[in-house]
């Protein structure tokens, strides 16, 4: 209710507010040097309570305390201007972020350099791509001597190089013994950088401890939620002469977690009704990922291709077991019972109807993660064995 | 909540946001800072940049000459135009800082929700430009009286205090609209329409003799307004007493009336200055009040 007309036209709505309680029992402490994550999903109180620490919102009960000096970079380039050039952007960013007038201007040079801009200092910042922009404000912003850093989720800023030279500065400044509180959806970062992290959902801590451990805790809740509303684009094909029942994994001891864990045995099973009699018939599994790319196909027929005479109403369960190498995400199953007769035919084919989440902290960015053994040898002992080309 | 044992040193508490708080010379560089982009942004890109800063009031001075010496408002007082000009660059500031401020920290949002500083900076870095552009004009307020025949004089000192008083009733208003227009959206329409009623009651146009001739008693009532006060001190000391138009009249005593001869003593005078007083420190009080909120409640 913003106007006094809404207020007249309905005297008897009392001012809309429902009480939301962005965050409620929030107890943690951060000690001096550590770098510290503090993770969740959308709308889970992450940016309130950085704004909470960093005094943009007080808190209606409870105390926050601080030692040293803090800066916090929830939001980048804050005060700049479009119509002004680099100069009096960076010098206003600078104000904002607490520094003094000629402080802002003695650090310009520094600021420049790092934000690679030294010949575009003279345009004015709206002719900048929204990449240069951010790499600016990114560089003010580290200019800022601080204790204590607050960061809301900057880190993925600018080209690669770019953000590699970002990253590059919060390593330098976690190994200075700056206190760094990072907010992110990024497990790879909380994984590399942090010392301790938290999970906030609805409000409330429900995880606290090792990044990884943390992390995974994430993904798990993440996944969980998001299960049955997927759009899956599920079909179902064949002759008809089979149909599959029922679908599921489970881990080696037979259980059957909402996630698993990577590098760890996986079993899928399928139930399978004949309707027909059947012949040497087989399961066909296909993991596809979240880029509709088959990840892994995994069959029967390799071990046994003469699986034998299925009568009509007999139900049999096929399973194909192996150790999970997928890749971290959500993988839809294409299931198909088939048979050798002439050419290949299919049964029944369920696809996209289910789908089994693998969870890993370690995502080398391929569509599996093999077990890999890295050596490395220094040059003087390869020089010794090698000929001279 | 549990009451947990803080007896250890844990630092400083961190505060939340306030009005005023930290470091004062933060404050100073954050409302300077923001006042300075935002005047020299105004005119940006405009070819003659600074003067139309100029422009405008002498513009408006210019029609409103015109037009009421049509009328012989003016009376036979030759330094009506001098007197208009004044009071047009003075209410041109009013109208500037307050108009400015109503939605200020609406505007910025974007600082208000991202970083920690204290709010007071906000309204008060419009003010801040207003007068900026205050000085502006009265460089044309200057050249056009000395043109028109006006000599220093000693009451000039009063001046500044005059253009303080001004600017600290405007900085109280500015806090009181800029913190109310948060919740109330109304507050825009009002203002504008208080602004429009203010020029015409705050003697810009009409000369204080007109209304003298009138009633006693209707100028005392006049005078309570303390922008008419501001305005008929302004001009007392700038101007001087009238002299008459042939040399053997008496002057005219109402041209050259202080504002507490024409509330009708110092101690009337008081009541505009309680007004002026009571709305800077009410403003204040209010924003203060809500200042820690201003970002929950945007």
């Amino acid at each position: 209710m913003h106007t006094l007309k809404e207020r007249a036209l309905h005297p008897l709505r009392r001012s809309g507010h429902h009480t939301f309680r962005a965050l409620e029992n929030i107890s943690l402490e951060v000690k001096k040097g550590e770098f510290f994550g503090i993770v969740g999903r959308n709308g889970s109180g992450k940016s309130t309570l950085l704004k909470c620490l960093a005094g943009i919102y007080s808190p209606d009960t409870g105390k926050i305390w601080i030692r040293g000096r803090m800066s916090p970079f929830i939001e980048l380039g804050v005060g700049f201007n479009p119509d002004l050039a680099a100069r009096d952007n960076v010098v206003l960013n600078g104000i904002m972020l607490g520094l003094s007038p000629r402080e802002a201007r003695a650090r310009y040079a520094h600021v420049i350099e790092f934000a690679e801009l030294e010949e575009f200092q003279e345009l004015k910042l709206k002719n900048y791509s929204s990449g240069m922009q951010v790499r600016l404000a990114f560089s003010v912003a580290i200019q800022v001597d601080a204790d204590v850093l607050l960061v809301d989720e900057v880190l993925a800023v600018g080209d690669a190089s770019f953000s590699q030279k970002c990253f590059d500065v919060f390593n330098r400044l976690r190994d200075e013994g700056t206190t760094i509180v990072l907010v992110t959806h990024d497990m790879g970062a909380v994984n590399r950088f942090c010392h301790r992290a938290v999970l906030l959902e609805h409000g409330e801590i429900v995880g606290q401890g090792e990044p990884e451990q943390v992390a995974n805790q994430y993904l798990e809740l993440n996944f969980n939620r998001d299960a049955p509303e997927l759009s899956t684009g599920a079909e179902r094909t064949g002759n008809g002469a089979a149909r599959i029942i029922d679908v599921w994994c489970e881990a080696a001891d037979g259980s059957q977690p909402a996630m698993y864990l990577q590098g760890q045995e996986l079993r899928l099973c399928a139930r399978v009704e004949f309707v027909e009699e059947a012949v040497d018939p087989g399961l066909t599994v296909e993991f596809e990922n979240a880029h509709r790319v088959v990840a892994l196909i995994a069959s029967t027929a390799v071990e046994h291709e003469r699986s034998g005479r299925f009568a009509i109403g007999e139900e049999a369960v096929f399973s194909v077991e192996f150790t999970n190498v997928l890749a971290p995400g959500r993988y839809f199953l294409i299931v198909t019972i088939s048979r050798l007769g002439r050419g290949l035919e299919i049964l029944d084919r369920s696809a996209r109807e289910t789908s089994v989440v693998v969870q890993g902290s370690v995502a080398q960015g391929g569509v599996v993660d093999l077990p890999i053994r890295a050596v490395i040898e220094r040059a003087p002992a390869l020089g010794r064995r090698r000929v001279q080309v | 909540m549990s009451t947990v044992d803080y007896s250890e040193d844990l630092g400083d508490p961190i505060r939340g946001p306030s009005a005023l708080s930290g470091d004062p010379r933060r404050f100073w560089h954050l409302t300077y800072t923001v006042a300075r982009t935002e005047f020299k942004l105004r005119f940006y890109g405009s070819v003659l940049g600074y003067l139309w800063t100029l422009m405008r009031p002498l513009l408006l001075f210019g029609v409103l000459d015109v037009v009421y010496s049509l009328g012989k408002l003016g009376g036979y007082d030759s330094r009506y135009p001098a007197m208009l000009l004044s009071g047009v660059v003075m209410y041109t500031f009013f109208l500037e800082a307050t108009g400015g401020a109503v939605s200020c920290v609406v505007d910025r949002e974007n600082f208000v929700r991202k970083i920690q500083f204290p709010r007071l900076a906000i309204p008060l870095a419009v003010v801040l430009t207003a007068i900026f552009n205050l000085c502006a004009n009265c460089l044309a307020i200057a050249v056009f009286i000395f043109i028109d025949g006006v000599r220093p004089r000693i009451e000039w000192i009063e001046l500044p205090f005059i253009f303080v008083a001004l600017a600290v009733f405007a900085a109280g208003c500015a806090m009181l609209l800029s913190a109310l227009y948060v919740r109330f959206r109304d507050i825009r329409p009002i203002w504008d329409v208080i602004c429009q009623v203010l020029f015409y009651i705050s003697l810009i146009l009409i000369p204080i003799e007109r209304i003298y001739s009138k009633s006693t008693t209707l100028l005392h009532l006049w005078m309570l307004n303390p922008l008419a006060d501001l305005m008929q001190q302004f001009r007392a000391a700038l101007l001087g007493p009238v002299q008459p138009p042939h040399p053997g009249l008496p002057p005219d005593p109402s041209g050259s009336f202080s504002a507490a001869e024409a509330i009708g003593g110092y101690a009337h005078l008081m009541i505009p200055i309680g007004i002026c007083v009571f709305i800077t420190v009410f403003g204040f009080w209010i924003f203060n009040r809500s200042a820690p909120h201003i970002a929950d409640n945007l």
